[in-house]
């Protein structure tokens, strides 16, 4: 397969999961917006999930404020905004154009299909009526393009370097919230002191949960109440939790099996080491060793991969 | 002036004739549309549109921009009604492409190497090597089976012979990258899917097998010795206008699409880098012009084309369709010769019409020009798209003035022809059903031997009166029907 085909194929389902999982966590914060909390706590809400995001300073560039109409605004529909949901599906889209002749009928046309209805809804303001029904738009054309993904294309180099591209950025995407969840509630995280707290406790965590479509699996994992370390375990280190960082690790791993090259083991190697790490880790010492300092380390490691995986595979070798 | 219409005997049609002026092979057509409810035609027009934005069918228009300045994508537009031919017609039209296409290739082969029509006497010297199309890179160059132009678009209208009667004439030879063949196949599925029940009472024959004779044919055109050639399809990107059917065909063949920048030559052989490495390529299919494809040779600002890609087809270690240099063949100062080269290479009369041509480099030919240039379509022998010529009747006494100081300054590059009245063809537009102009481009395929599919792209002029059908110009497409008997 060309290299350049690779890099579209690979980028292509980046920006699918990445505006799914954008779309998740807006959701979350816009659901938990509706519940009673103080006005710091809204913003602190929405100024989390801008910098786990790593875009404050361009959203600081174009409003004052942080309310959730402009937060929404900016990364739902801001096309200047690269990480925006509308800037997401249309790089999709791109990508999947410059390598359409790559793709079956039905992968292409649901990209396409996507970005033309998404174009047409936020024409309509479709999205301001009723975010919710957005997102939840938003989620399923992710989910229709993993279907038509996996039930049409040839199972082929073009599947894996497609797949590789949706587990690293959900590896990457699920960390990130992770990270900016528990670590607006770090000064608590051990037990809350009131009544009133755990019962704020008990809707932060089950949003989180419900944002990775996490809740009913975590009763069913559990049986038990929700308790902030079994959060934490379930979406770092359960292998059976389709989101979780050890899950999406294991597709990494195991696609980067299939690709696999001359030039590629070093990359095996450190997909394989971090993936061990996982399988063999425990969230009691993950949470000893501090959870954030964890999580930073992590998506280091992902972004490591990434270099590693365009340099072996995807750059064009000069001449 | 005459008029001929491809369903009707006579226009403007006679409503209360009773059917006995619809010609033949449209009569089962007409007898549906009769029974058809009035709102049928435009609703499946909205269906069609639907789904080819949704597939995708679109070609990028330069410096346009969309109503929200996103994109530059439009719909090509296409017409619910086909243009229907009989089979014993498109039987002698296919005898006469065939024919056609030796000549042109055994054309270019004597041009690039011994240069006898020229020693003959038939064609000015001078006329080949001031034409900026004549590559002298490719000199004695040998290509496999002597076949240049392995992708012909030949542009066939038809209009009233002297006795009134319709006749097919040869407008233009495309053997350089001719396009449009994306939309023939996609319209003959949008077809099939709009109206079934036409397709149930028509016995109209396939095209869909196209892909299968392209690639067969660049196989067939591999200089390798290869069980399994490589070929490649080589389009100058994503932004190009007709990158949809560059995607469409290496989909359709199985084959890579490549831009510049995916290949490269090492020890006078190209390659492709690939996630495995380098992998040799064979064929190239280009899309791309010649100018382009070589900054070595060509233009040195190209990134469209490969470093030293001449170089290698030169040696004989890659295949590049069409071949570099087709355009000496193709230019509309060598079109008038075109009957001439089937005389002396094929030994055979021509079976195609050309439209009798007056070339501004003949002096009598300049006058009859200058002085009746009113009733002519003058085009420049350069220019291509519609572009750059001159609808004498269609035109102003001050544009005719003003082009006659044009011709007159620089006459070898103008040539003329009488205004033919290019045949209609019923067509569905805003007003209802109406006649528009047409032509038809077949495609036809060189390589161990020529084929084609049965029928071509229809084009079809959208604006009443119009005799320019270039998508560039708003012209749009009709499935073409080859109805067996």
């Amino acid at each position: 397969m060309l290299s350049r085909t690779a890099d579209h194929l690979f980028w292509m389902n980046r920006y699918t999961e990445r505006a799914e999982n954008t779309a998740r966590l807006l959701d979350v914060n816009y659901q938990t917006s509706l519940l009673p909390q103080s006005a710091a706590a809204a913003q602190a809400g929405w100024q989390g999930l801008l910098s786990i995001s790593e875009l404050l300073p361009s959203y600081k560039a174009k409003h004052d404020a942080i309310t959730a109409a402009d937060v929404m605004h900016f990364m739902v529909r801001d096309e200047t905004n690269p990480s925006s949901i509308v800037s997401c599906l249309s790089a999709a889209r791109e990508n999947a154009r410059a390598v359409r002749g790559t793709l079956t009928t039905e992968v292409w046309e649901t990209l396409n299909q996507t970005w033309l209805e998404v174009k047409r809804m936020l024409k309509a303001g479709e999205f301001e009526a009723d975010p919710s029904q957005f997102f939840e738009w938003v989620k399923f054309r992710s989910h229709l393009s993993r279907g038509v993904t996996v039930g049409t294309m040839l199972m082929d180099e073009a599947l894996h370097f497609m797949r590789l591209g949706t587990f690293l950025e959900r590896a990457d995407n699920t960390a990130r919230l992770v990270d900016v969840k528990f670590h607006a509630v770090e000064s608590d995280f051990f037990g809350a002191a009131s009544d009133k707290d755990q019962e704020y406790d008990f809707y932060h965590w089950s949003a989180i949960l419900r944002s990775v479509s996490g809740f009913e699996v975590y009763r069913k994992v559990y049986r038990d109440v929700i308790k902030p370390e079994r959060v934490a375990e379930l979406l770092i280190l359960r292998p059976d939790m389709p989101r979780s960082l050890h899950a999406s690790l294991n597709e990494v791993v195991g696609n980067l099996q299939m690709v696999a090259n001359d030039q590629s083991r070093e990359t095996e190697r450190r997909a394989g080491k971090l993936r061990a790490e996982l399988q063999f880790g425990r969230i009691d010492e993950i949470l000893a060793t501090g959870l954030h300092a964890y999580l930073t380390q992590f998506l280091d490691r992902v972004n490591d991969l990434g270099n590693h995986i365009s340099r072996d595979f995807l750059i064009l070798p000069s001449a | 002036m005459q008029k001929f219409d491809e369903m009707y005997t006579q226009l403007p049609y006679d409503f209360f004739s009773g059917g006995k002026q619809i010609r033949a092979h449209y009569s089962l057509y007409d007898a549906w549309l009769a029974r058809q409810p009035g709102d049928t035609m435009a609703k499946r027009r909205a269906e069609a549109e639907v789904i080819f934005r949704r597939v995708g069918i679109t070609f990028a228009v330069y410096g346009d921009k969309d109503e929200d300045g996103a994109g530059t994508e439009r719909l090509i537009p296409f017409d619910l009604i086909p243009r229907i031919i009989p089979a014993h017609e498109w039987q002698a039209l296919e005898r006469g492409l065939t024919q056609r296409v030796n000549a042109l290739n055994r054309f270019i082969h004597d041009i690039y190497h011994d240069q006898e029509i020229l020693k003959a006497g038939h064609i000015a010297r001078e006329q080949i090597e001031r034409n900026a199309q004549f590559r002298p890179e490719m000199m004695g160059v040998d290509v496999p089976n002597q076949v240049y132009s392995q992708i012909s678009g030949i542009d066939i209208v038809r209009a009233p012979d002297a006795q009134g009667k319709g006749e097919y004439y040869v407008l233009e030879d495309n053997l350089r990258v001719p396009s449009g063949v994306s939309y023939m196949l996609e319209d003959r599925k949008m077809m099939m899917r709009l109206f079934p029940e036409l397709f149930a009472m028509h016995r109209v024959a396939p095209i869909a097998h196209y892909p299968d004779l392209l690639l067969e044919t660049l196989r067939e055109s591999s200089p390798a010795t290869t069980a399994e050639p490589t070929v490649v399809v080589l389009t100058p990107g994503m932004y190009n206008s007709a990158y949809f059917e560059h995607a469409f065909l290496a989909q359709q063949m199985g084959v890579e699409l490549v831009e510049g920048q995916d290949l490269f030559v090492k020890d006078n052989f190209c390659y492709m880098r690939t996630t495995r490495g380098p992998q040799r390529v064979d064929v190239i299919y280009r899309r791309v012009d010649d100018d382009f494809l070589d900054p070595k040779v060509f233009r040195p600002t190209s990134t469209l084309g490969c470093a030293g890609l001449l170089d290698v087809y030169r040696a004989g270690h890659i295949n590049i369709c069409n071949g570099v240099g087709t355009g000496v063949a193709d230019d509309k100062s060598i079109y008038p010769y075109v009957p001439k080269m089937i005389e002396f290479y094929l030994g055979e009369k021509p079976i195609l019409n050309n439209v009798p041509t007056y070339m501004g480099r003949n002096k009598d030919d300049l006058a009859y020009m200058l002085a009746h240039m009113k009733e002519l379509v003058v085009k420049e022998v350069h220019g291509a798209g519609g572009y750059g010529m001159l609808v004498g009747p269609a035109s102003t006494a001050a544009e005719v003035e003003e082009f006659k100081k044009v011709v007159a300054a620089n006459p070898s590059g103008y040539i003329a022809q009488p205004t033919l009245s290019l045949s209609s063809c019923p067509t569905f537009v805003e007003s209802g059903i109406a006649p528009r102009h047409i032509d038809l481009r077949p495609y036809v395929l060189s390589g161990k031997g020529v084929q084609m599919v049965p029928g071509g792209l229809t084009r079809v002029a959208l604006k009443e009166g119009s005799l320019v059908v270039n998508s560039s110009q708003g012209g749009g497409t009709k499935d073409t029907w080859i109805l067996e008997n």
